[in-house]
């Protein structure tokens, strides 16, 4: 195949699995619709005592009724399906561009592979968290997320600058990807976490739970915990990203390991932020509430870097990959 | 309140043990001792660190809106120009080197102090805890958030036998029955516990943190970082006067600076001819020689993007480069007024670039000394749009038809009064253009191997040859191998500290009065959300001979 095959390859594999993500995303939210049927003196008998320490307990009662469960392993089969068509989109892309490279070269497919780790590390961690819960906000989010790239931030193919030629990059990229693909699924949980908490301090006491989302989300201490854990997998990735490659790279490439460019500053920012986070949740009185927010605060941060940063201060910024690169010179 | 008050305190161990001792919200005494320990406790609690994490955030976000000193000092120029009203304000606060302000390196510095003082009582307390005994099996092992029980028939002491076999596989440290009376060695039970390793993690990444701290200290006390711009052909000695640009820290002596020169034999570049990335640049290299000293045999290598030289301590980077058109003036009489490769900067991709030519000493037609300046942009693959909106550009970055076009000047340079002035700028301030017979400025318009008379028999002007610059950066970082270690020590601590989940774990043996015996176990996770099902499920397998389903209960 010649690279503009595999260019058009990797664009039609876009548009495939943002299908069947749709799909997913639809049949997640007839798995919720199914369940509401469920009466309510059923659901109140089975909650009533049930231990809530592990996250091995079903999320909500009756999400073990048949229909429910049918949908639930249609929408997962589905997402399964999407992110084999989304993987063969990412390596296409690499595969169009000549010389052949690693396909991070610009937002377009940051972003590709960002939302493709997202939804990798919501199926690894399906089963042992029992994130049944999260996935219509997985599904939903990962196909808003490419509708976006792919409408606004497409670029075609192009070759990589001298400066990004670099194996330090290949590492570099990878592990910011991870991280933030990590952070984006922790801070689903904690915003979910400030939800339910939100949606449990105003149900009047003893009012029935009801069949919606947030009854049937795990309880506050299992959505603290999710939260915590992908965090905690995700801050020692973004420090070797941020901390130890970029500095590494940005040596060899630039003449300097940190400049305290505009991207940098906000990498850092968000380190500090999550290391703020990390340390509200061993603080008594930032547990839950305040560590959660802690930790949007520390995606924004991030997300902004990646948005924020690129647009609004694009030439200000060495990262910016719109510069060649310029001499510009000044003396005393 | 739970009977087992003990457990409580270890489920909070790990919040009471970050601050040694829940500060008091007010002053206990006026004391002055009593008011600095008052002051210490808050200053190293854990809330204080939260709290100046957050300040070192925020106190970071000013440096990537205003432009930096350090990071583009032309920017820095243009928006004091464009905002004169602001800038002495933004200067005051130190808005243009945020990082290296008062403000911000008190945040940080406070936030040092306040991690040592964290840091070294909690590993005076680790030291301690290290060689502790796990604490002893609590009475009521189904108050624990994690537990299990069954009945089996073996004996109590065959079955702790075998939870103790297991344990120690597991790398438990298990708690050794004494002759205390108090103990419950005789009661039949193992207490045991893991993950020690946690704390020390936490310790090692703190203390790292440090570490790394003092590497970017050394560097910006001691290194250096210049730039310097080099025509091919040329070579660059490393001495203070050759530096276009240099910055140092405050204990850098010039006389450190490694007496090296490099010599840009040649530099090449790949320009993509086809398709969409037409015009993009890719494979800078230059063929160096270079002499660790004056003195050192020369040696031969090639310099690339990505790929620096590094003599003794101090490293070289290919970082920028650009075009310089060999321009000649003659006098009149054909004597050379100058003559040489002059560096024009790069304007913007392509390579429309910028640059002046100074001649100090050329001869009017009277034989009268004479100062010319000419200022204007090189082109490399010249066009001209005619009629509104049109103009001079350039099509491509590479040199397909090279074209300078220059404005001429002629008066006082400016450069006699030995004031500091940019070799890249014209001082206009005591020029006038010349002008030709209709009183228009004259401008020079070139195309490789052109001449052109300058009016008022001031000779000529022509464009010889055409040679490529390159700008080196030159930097010596101190202390950054030692922050590089740093991290990677710290990014291996917090590896431990995040993923050791320390958590005890009990088994009592009791004889039943039908004369089996019941075995409860139970289990407490001390990290930040551990979850020890698997773990017990497991030991319970182990410990029943014949396969049975361990009953969960619930307090
Ligand atoms: C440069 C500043 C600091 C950074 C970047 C930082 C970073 C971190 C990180 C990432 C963790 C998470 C590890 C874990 O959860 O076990 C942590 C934990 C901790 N930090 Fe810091 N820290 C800093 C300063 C401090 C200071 C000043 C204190 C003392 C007041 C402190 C006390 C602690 C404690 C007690 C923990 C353990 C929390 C736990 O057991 O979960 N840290 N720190």
């Amino acid at each position: 195949m010649t690279h503009e095959q595999f260019e058009v390859l990797s664009n039609q594999a876009v548009a495939a699995c943002a299908v069947v993500y749709f799909l997913a995303f639809l049949a997640h939210m007839a798995q919720w619709a199914v369940g509401r049927r469920v009466s309510v003196e059923e659901r109140t008998l089975a909650t009533a005592g049930g231990p809530e320490t592990t996250e091995q307990v079903a999320a909500y009662p009756d999400d073990d009724a048949e229909p429910v469960m049918r949908a639930r392993r249609i929408g997962v089969a589905l997402t399964v399906v999407a992110a084999a068509a989304h993987l063969l989109a990412v390596v296409a892309r690499g595969l169009a561009a000549d010389p052949e490279r690693v396909p991070w070269g610009n937002m377009y497919e940051f972003t590709l592979t960002g939302t493709l780790v997202v939804t990798v590390l919501y199926l690894v961690l399906y089963r042992r968290y029992r994130l049944g819960w999260l996935s219509p906000v997985v599904t939903g989010f990962v196909l808003v997320t490419l509708m976006i790239d792919v409408l606004a931030l497409y670029e075609p193919v192009v070759p990589l600058q001298d400066s990004l030629q670099s194996p330090w990059l290949v590492i570099h990229v990878i592990a910011a990807i991870i991280a933030t693909g990590a952070f984006t699924i922790g801070g689903m949980c904690s915003l979910l976490y400030l939800v339910k908490e939100r949606w449990e301090s105003r149900r009047p006491a003893g009012a029935p739970l009801g069949g919606g989302y947030l009854a049937r989300l795990p309880s506050l201490a299992v959505l603290d915990r999710v939260a915590y854990r992908t965090h905690a997998f995700g801050f020692p990735i973004w420090t070797f990203a941020a901390l130890i490659t970029g500095p590494i790279w940005a040596h060899y490439a630039w003449g300097r390991a940190w400049g305290w460019d505009p991207k940098e500053v906000w990498a850092f920012i968000t380190w500090v932020v999550y290391a703020a986070y990390l340390h509200a949740r061993a603080t008594s009185g930032w547990k839950g509430r305040s560590a959660a927010l802690i930790a949007l605060v520390g995606l924004a941060t991030l997300w902004f870097n990646f948005i924020g940063i690129n647009f609004f201060f694009g030439s200000g910024s060495q990262h910016s990959y719109a510069l060649e690169l310029v001499a510009s010179v000044t003396t005393v | 309140m739970p009977p087992d008050t003990r457990l409580d305190t270890d489920l909070d161990h790990r919040a009471s043990s970050s601050a040694p001792a829940p500060p008091p919200s007010e002053p206990p005494s006026l004391a002055p001792r009593e008011l600095a320990r008052w002051a210490w406790r808050q200053l190293t609690s854990m809330r204080t660190a939260l709290l100046l994490l957050f300040l070192l955030a925020l106190a970071a976000v000013p440096g990537s809106v205003v432009p930096q000193e350090g990071v583009d000092s032309t920017r820095v120029a243009q928006w004091q120009a464009d905002h004169p009203r602001l800038t002495p304000v933004y200067e005051w606060l130190g808005l243009f080197s945020v990082y290296d302000s008062v403000w911000f390196s008190a945040i940080y510095m406070l936030l040092m102090v306040s991690l040592v003082g964290c840091i070294v009582p909690r590993t005076r307390v680790y030291w301690r805890g290290l060689r502790a005994q796990p604490p002893r099996t609590p009475r009521r092992l189904d108050r624990l958030p994690a537990h299990r029980s069954f009945t089996t028939d073996a004996a109590p002491e065959e079955v702790l036998g075998l939870a103790r076999e297991r344990l120690r596989a597991r790398r438990y440290r298990l708690r050794r029955p004494t002759d205390d009376a108090s103990d419950e060695a005789g009661d039949g039970s193992v207490s045991a516990e893991r993950g020690y390793l946690r704390e020390a993690g936490n310790l090692v990444f703190h203390l790292a943190i440090i570490v790394v701290l003092v590497g970017v200290a050394m560097g910006s006390l001691w290194g250096f970082r210049g730039s310097v711009v080099v025509v091919t052909g040329d070579g660059f000695a490393n001495t203070l006067t050759r530096y276009d640009e240099f910055s140092a820290g405050p204990f850098f002596d010039p006389d450190d600076l490694e007496p090296f020169d490099v010599t840009i034999d040649d530099f090449d570049l790949t320009f993509i001819e086809e398709g969409r990335q037409r015009g993009m640049a890719s494979q800078f290299r230059a063929d160096v020689t270079y002499r660790s000293s004056p003195d050192a045999e020369p040696e031969q290598r090639e310099l690339a993007v990505n790929h620096p030289l590094s003599v003794d301590d101090t490293d070289v980077f290919l970082i920028g480069h650009g075009y310089a058109p060999q321009i000649t003036v003659r006098n009149d009489d054909g004597s050379v007024a100058y003559s040489g490769p002059t560096v024009f900067l790069p304007e913007d991709t392509t390579f429309r670039s910028f640059g002046v030519v100074r001649v100090p000493d050329a001869t009017g037609a009277d034989g009268e000394r004479q100062q010319i300046g000419l200022e204007g942009e090189f082109y490399p693959t010249y066009f001209f749009i005619r009629g509104e909106g049109g103009g001079p550009g350039t099509a491509f970055p590479d040199a397909r038809n090279p074209v300078v076009s220059m404005l001429a000047y002629g008066g006082d340079l400016g450069m006699d009064d030995g004031s500091p002035q940019s070799v890249y700028l014209l001082d206009k301030d005591a020029l006038e253009p010349l002008t030709d017979d209709e009183g228009k400025p004259v401008r020079v318009d070139l195309a490789l191997g052109q001449t052109v008379d300058l009016p008022d028999g001031l000779g000529s002007v022509s464009f010889d040859g055409l040679s490529r610059f390159v700008k080196l950066d030159v930097a010596e970082r101190p202390g950054q191998g030692l922050a590089l270690a740093g991290l990677v020590v710290a990014l291996l601590g917090l590896l431990g500290s995040l993923y050791v989940r320390p958590r005890r774990l009990w088994v009592r043996a009791e004889r039943t009065d039908d004369g089996r015996t019941l075995v409860s176990v139970a289990g407490l996770d001390r990290s930040s959300g551990g979850d020890l099902s698997g773990e017990l499920d497991d030991l319970v397998t182990r410990l029943s001979p014949t396969p049975q389903t361990p009953q969960e209960q619930t307090p």
